[in-house]
This record gives structure tokens, C-alpha cells and sequence, in this order.
């Protein structure tokens, strides 16, 4: 299935030079010849460089869910991708601190900044998932704010003076968070990725790891990567979506190997061999949060922030929301919303002004 | 021959001899939710490998598991006693997406022994009463959580005034010395808010030496036990095997005292209290189970819960007898019942008589 779809303007803004769909050209191109007088450089190359400026003062969004239940480390290891405090822990412990009755959705907001380029960071904290002795259909609240958050975008989207920037607060990416049990998935962590991966980019990541040993870790991964497989549900990278044979050996290399990672996070810092490192102070020994040979918080960070972040908001908005899209547009008759709301999905979003049909 | 001399000093030896020829039987549950370690803790708590052939289902197929109570039985022998015991597994427990009343099973099953062992005491044959009731429950809590959790205190409210616990994080390797602490120093709170009686290590006897007296004190403090459990040895680079978990940065030890509180539950459980434990088992637990049943059949509806502090048993003109639908072996149970009650009776009487004569006796003995 092709990703690559008309660009919209949003796009354009945001991202760097997607290709063009390659159909198959209906009359085969002539090649054509370089006129050999036209020596000298062109300088179509600096597109790149135009690109990158723009993308540096406009900046970018980016929102990314963790799901889990609570004392998994979700917001210590949020803070610790981002280097900042961006996810206010709630792990205090002198507070009082009550585990929320239904599931809530907190979305935070930060803008943080890094060789020029400027990020809005938006951390959806999802407190009291997975925590009630009845945790049945708690992903429910999940799924219906990810799909509020479509439906705010198509709103936009099909106004007929629209915004230049189309606010995005779509979810680009889920981490769900499993507890080391060293057995296998718990029914409910099925449950949810079951639901959720067909609307959103799920990332499983082993939290705590460092309760498990080595031979203890790949077991484990390799148990719930069967389980995942067998059961049929496609954690990011999916497999459907990977564009070309470099892509798909890269994310089988990711998916068959690495994933689920299994990390470890943490504020604080200590002294190792003269370096002042993140990490965890025990009796037997000092975990560092980015060593490679304690845990794979590393590549977990490269993964989702370093090389796979502009495709974490592609497949987003190409595929997820392009699905919910059509799915919306299909259920009103081919209108676009506003007109005779029929979604089954959503609750109506707030009053737009009705467009005709474009 | 030296007169004030009787012998019944060696009544302990006796006790003593008969006890290792009889053996000792001894029921322990183990219970949280599934991948805490309990199964590792108890091997490596007593020596033994009885989770050899178990099999974890994944977790499809725990989707619709319900509760199940296993039953695994290992006689351990040591120092020339003999002890049965009795492991008590609650797989499936807090594995579901919706674990509401999950815990009934045990309770029931808990309740099933007291039963068992109250028709057994008041059977015919009383020769071979098989205890088979739960003498402590070894309720593990997550490391991962932040204290105690809904199921935690669903569970622990359901089942405290039924069986000893002994609450234990699993796992603990999972933590840094001062959450290990908050997390003790929370759950600590929770459990006295929730009004959750665990089993109370008995205070140590006011002759001992001051030694001793602060090991139990800081013992009674790290209540709930943060442990580890491993049945593996470890060799760290040349020095003493131990056994342990190795990791890439360090090795832990399960027997070091800065690492875990193996040694202090070890010593606890199995050391110092085995014992203790049977006995609350069954002068307050069990008690309290007979006292309810026994009321709530004369006076149906009317439930009376033994409190903590009356140790003894209510005395049999209290409890009017028990009418029951009866089949002929049950009236013979009742009869015979009713006869132990009037021997009880009789030798008490017999007991203050010769208190009295004593006194007496001491009393002319002084003028």
C-alpha cells in the first residue's frame, strides 16, 4: 500500500521532502539527456537546506501517549527521553495519592529546543489504566480520545478557510508500557493493543528491566513477540507500511530483534568511572540508564526520537487518520461532518460552521 | 534423693522427642498476582525445586482463567526432623482484565479446612486428624506499584481474619534502598488505614538479651519483607558462590542482609515462628471460625466475631446447643460433642480444686 498521498499544506510545513507517489508511468519517460554544455551545479540540493530552515523557525509538534499502570516508570522514562521534566511524576510519596476511579486523560504541553530547532512536546499521561480490580474496556477512554483528536484535525481540515498550520494534537505515538513479569503478556496488556493498534502507533516497551537478567530479558521478548504475533496485532513499525526494501530490512532488523524494548529511566545522576551518568544506585551495583549493555533505553531513544520520529507522524497522518477519515466520510454518506452526523465513533465535536459538500 | 526434685523439667525433652517422631505438618499459601517471584521465593526458602513441571499459560489463555487452588506437598527433612509441608498456589489470582471477587475461591478454600478440621475434631476417630489448614499466607505485593493495590486490599481485607499473612514484596531487586523504604513505610500506612490485621510477630520474652531484643525489633520494622529469591549460584569473580542473580552491573545476593530481607523472613517464618504460627492458626483463627459457625447455626443470622484479645475458648454454658437437620452420624457427632464439653468442664473444676488444695496447703505450710 503506497504511503505517500497528496500532500497537504500542513505537511509541507513540517516536514522534510516526502517523495512524490512513483505511479507507474502510463507511457514510458524518454530519457533524457543532460545537455553536456550545461556544465556546473544546479543547486537543486539546497532544497534540503531550505527545507530544514523552515522546519527550524516554524518548529514542530509532537504528541506521545504512555499507557500503563502506574509505578511502571512511565513519566521518570518520559522525562528521560526528553531530558527535561516534562511529565510530572507522580510518585511522591509523602502526597496523598489516589489511584483515579476511571481512566483520565492528562495532556501536557511543552515547548523544548535543541540546536536551533524548537519542539512542542505534548505528553498524554493516561493515570488509573490497568489499576482497578475491574479493568475491563478501561482502554475505552484512550480510544476515544484518539479519535476525538482525528476528528478535531478533520474538522479542521474540511473548514473552508483554513488555517495555514492546522493544530496538530493527534497522537503520534504510544508507549505501552509492560510489566516484567518474565512470564508472558498479561490478558489486559492483549486487550489494549488488540484495540488500539488499529488507530494509533503502538510502542511496547518492557518497563523496569533492570529486575530481569539477560537470559531472563530475551526470553521474555521473545515470548511476547509470539504472543503479539499470534495474535495478530502490528506494533509500530508495522510491517503493511514499511515504503522499500532498506525500510523493511532495517524494521525487521527493529522488530525481530529489539522490540520490545526493555528499559530502565531515571533522574538522577551519579559518578561512574569519572562520568556523570543517569542512573540507578543499588547495593550491587549502579544501572546506567544509557548503557547499551544495562538496558536499551538508548535505543529506544534513537528509535523514536533520532530516526523514526517524522515517520511516527507520517504514518499518523497517512494511514490512521486517513482511515478514520474515510470511515467518517463513508458513515455520513460521503459528506464531510457537520451535515447529518452519523458517526458511530464519536461524540460530536464542537459546533463548526456546516461546509457544503467540496 | 533430693526431694524438691520432681523431674517434670524434662517435660520439654519429651515433648521434644515426641514431636520429631510425630513430625511436623505445616500448611503455607502463597498468593499475588503471577510474575512476582513467589514460585522462585519458596524454592529457594526451602531448598527444593517444586515448581519443576509447572507450566505458565500465556495470556490468551488466562483471558478466561479462572482461580484455581493447587496443592503441592514436599516433606523436607533436617537435623533429624521431619517436616510435611504443604504449599498452597493461587494461579490465575489477579491475572483477568476484571479480577472482581477473584479472591472468593481462596476464602472459601481457606474456610473449607477449618470445616474439614471441625468435623474431624468432633468426629469418632480422632486419632489421625490430618490438619490440612492454611497456617500462614505469604501475600506478595508488587514492586512495581506505588503500595498497596485495590486488589491487594480487596484480597488482604477478605482473608485476614481467616489465616496468618505475612505481607512480602516480591521482586525487590526492582528497587533502590529508598524506595524500597517508602514502599515498606506506605504500605505500612495503608494496611492501618484499611484495618488489615497481618500476623503479628509475638514481642520477644523480657529476658532476653538485649542482642537479641534489638534483632527482633528491627526485624518487626522491616515488615513487609523485601525479597529476593534465587536458586541459582552465583561465583562473582573468584570470591565465595552465592546465591544470588547476576547482572550486568552487579550481583545480587539473597542472602545478604544490605541486599534483601531473605534472611529476616527466612529466619521468621521458618526459624522462629513455625510454630507460632500453628498456634494463632488455631487458638484464634480457627477458634474464631468455630465460634461463628457454631452461632450462626443456633441463631441463625446471628454472628458473633471472637475479637483478638479473647484467646480462650467461650465457655460451653454460653453457647446453647446447636440444633441441627440431622442425619443419625450427625447426632452422634453432637452427642459426643456435648460429652467433651461436660469432661471440659469436669476437669476444670478438678483444676481449681487442686488450686485450692495448693493453697491451702501452702497457706498451713506458712503458719
Amino acid at each position: 500500500m503506497s504511503k505517500g498521498l497528496p500532500e497537504t499544506r500542513t505537511d509541507a510545513a513540517m516536514s522534510e521532502l516526502v517523495p512524490e507517489p512513483r505511479p507507474k508511468p502510463a507511457v514510458p519517460m524518454k530519457p533524457v539527456s543532460i545537455n553536456p554544455n550545461l556544465l556546473g551545479y544546479i543547486g537543486i540540493d539546497t532544497i534540503i537546506e531550505q527545507m530544514r530552515k523552515k522546519t527550524m523557525k516554524t518548529g514542530f509538534d509532537f504528541n506521545i501517549m504512555v499507557v500503563g499502570q502506574s509505578g511502571l516508570g512511565k513519566s521518570t522514562l518520559v522525562n528521560t527521553l526528553f531530558k527535561s521534566q516534562v511529565s510530572r511524576k507522580a510518585s511522591s510519596w509523602n502526597r496523598e495519592e489516589k489511584i483515579p476511579k476511571t481512566v483520565e486523560i492528562k495532556a501536557i504541553g511543552h515547548v523544548i529546543e535543541e540546536g536551533g530547532v524548537k519542539m512542542k512536546l505534548t505528553v498524554i499521561d493516561t493515570p488509573g489504566f490497568g489499576d482497578q480490580i475491574n479493568n475491563e474496556n478501561c482502554w475505552e477512554p484512550i480510544e476515544k480520545y484518539i479519535n476525538e483528536q482525528y476528528e478535531k484535525f478533520l474538522k479542521e481540515e474540511v473548514n473552508i478557510a483554513r488555517k495555514k498550520r492546522i493544530p496538530d494534537t493527534r497522537v503520534h505515538c504510544c508507549l505501552y508500557f509492560i510489566s516484567p513479569t518474565g512470564h508472558s503478556l498479561r490478558p489486559l496488556d492483549l486487550e489494549f493493543m488488540k484495540h488500539l493498534s488499529k488507530v494509533v502507533n503502538i510502542i511496547p516497551v518492557i518497563a523496569k528491566a533492570d529486575t530481569m537478567t539477560l537470559e531472563e530479558k530475551s526470553e521474555f521478548k521473545q515470548r511476547v513477540r509470539k504472543e503479539l504475533e499470534v495474535n495478530g496485532i502490528e506494533f509500530y513499525p508495522q510491517k503493511e507500511f514499511d515504503e522499500d526494501l532498506e525500510d523493511k530490512t532495517e524494521n525487521d532488523k527493529i522488530r525481530q530483534e529489539s522490540m520490545p524494548f526493555a528499559v530502565v529511566g531515571s533522574d538522577k545522576e551519579y559518578q561512574v568511572n569519572g562520568k556523570r551518568v543517569l542512573g540507578r544506585k543499588t547495593p550491587w551495583g549502579i544501572i546506567e540508564v544509557e548503557n547499551l549493555n544495562h538496558c536499551e533505553f538508548a535505543l529506544l531513544r534513537d528509535f523514536v526520537i533520532r530516526t523514526h520520529l517524522q515517520d511516527l507522524k507520517e504514518v499518523t497522518h497517512n494511514i490512521h487518520y486517513e482511515t478514520y477519515r474515510a470511515k467518517r466520510l463513508n458513515d455520513n454518506g460521503g459528506l464531510p461532518p457537520g451535515e447529518g452526523l452519523l458517526g458511530t465513533v464519536l461524540p460530536p465535536g464542537p459546533a463548526t460552521p456546516c461546509p457544503t459538500a467540496e | 534423693m533430693d526431694k524438691e526434685y520432681v523431674g517434670f523439667a524434662a517435660l520439654p525433652n519429651q515433648l521434644h522427642r515426641k514431636s520429631v517422631k510425630k513430625g511436623f505438618d505445616f500448611t503455607l499459601m502463597v498468593a499475588g498476582e503471577s510474575g512476582l517471584g513467589k514460585s522462585t521465593l519458596i524454592n529457594s526458602l526451602f531448598l527444593t525445586n517444586l515448581y519443576e513441571d509447572r507450566q505458565v499459560p500465556e495470556a490468551r489463555a488466562r483471558l478466561t482463567q479462572t482461580l484455581t487452588i493447587e496443592r503441592r506437598g514436599v516433606e523436607i527433612e533436617e537435623g533429624g526432623i521431619k517436616v510435611k509441608l504443604t504449599l498452597v498456589d493461587t494461579p490465575g489470582f489477579g491475572d483477568s482484565v476484571d479480577c472482581s471477587d477473584c479472591w472468593l475461591p481462596v476464602v472459601r478454600f481457606i474456610e473449607e479446612q477449618f470445616e474439614q478440621y471441625l468435623r474431624d475434631e468432633s468426629g469418632l476417630n480422632r486419632k489421625n486428624i490430618q490438619d490440612s489448614r492454611v497456617h500462614c499466607c505469604l501475600y506478595f505485593i508488587s514492586p512495581f506499584g506505588r503500595g498497596l493495590r485495590p486488589l491487594d486490599v480487596a484480597f488482604l481485607r477478605a482473608v485476614h481474619e481467616k489465616a496468618n499473612i505475612i505481607p512480602v514484596i516480591g521482586k525487590a531487586d526492582a528497587l533502590m534502598p529508598k524506595e524500597t523504604q517508602a514502599l515498606k513505610q506506605k504500605i505500612r500506612e495503608q494496611l492501618q488505614e484499611e484495618d488489615i490485621n497481618i500476623y503479628q510477630f509475638p514481642d520477644c520474652d523480657s529476658d532476653e538479651d538485649e542482642d537479641f531484643k534489638r534483632q527482633d525489633a528491627e526485624m518487626k520494622e522491616s515488615i513487609p519483607f523485601a525479597v529476593v529469591g534465587s536458586c541459582e549460584v552465583v561465583r562473582d569473580g573468584g570470591t565465595r558462590p552465592v546465591r544470588g542473580r547476576r547482572y550486568s552491573w552487579g550481583t545480587v545476593e539473597v542472602e545478604n542482609p544490605h541486599h534483601c530481607d531473605f534472611l529476616n523472613l527466612r529466619r521468621m517464618l521458618v526459624q522462629t515462628h513455625l510454630q507460632d504460627l500453628k498456634e494463632v492458626t488455631h487458638d484464634l483463627l480457627y477458634e474464631g471460625y468455630r465460634a461463628r459457625c457454631l452461632q450462626s447455626l443456633a441463631r441463625p443470622g446471628a454472628r458473633d466475631r471472637a475479637s483478638r484479645s479473647k484467646l480462650s475458648r467461650q465457655s460451653a454454658t454460653d453457647i446453647p446447643l446447636p440444633m441441627l437437620p440431622l442425619a443419625d452420624a450427625e447426632k452422634l457427632i453432637r452427642e459426643k460433642d456435648e460429652e467433651l464439653r461436660r469432661m471440659q468442664e469436669m476437669l476444670e473444676k478438678m483444676q481449681a480444686q487442686m488450686q485450692q488444695s495448693q493453697a491451702q496447703g501452702e497457706q498451713s505450710d506458712a503458719l
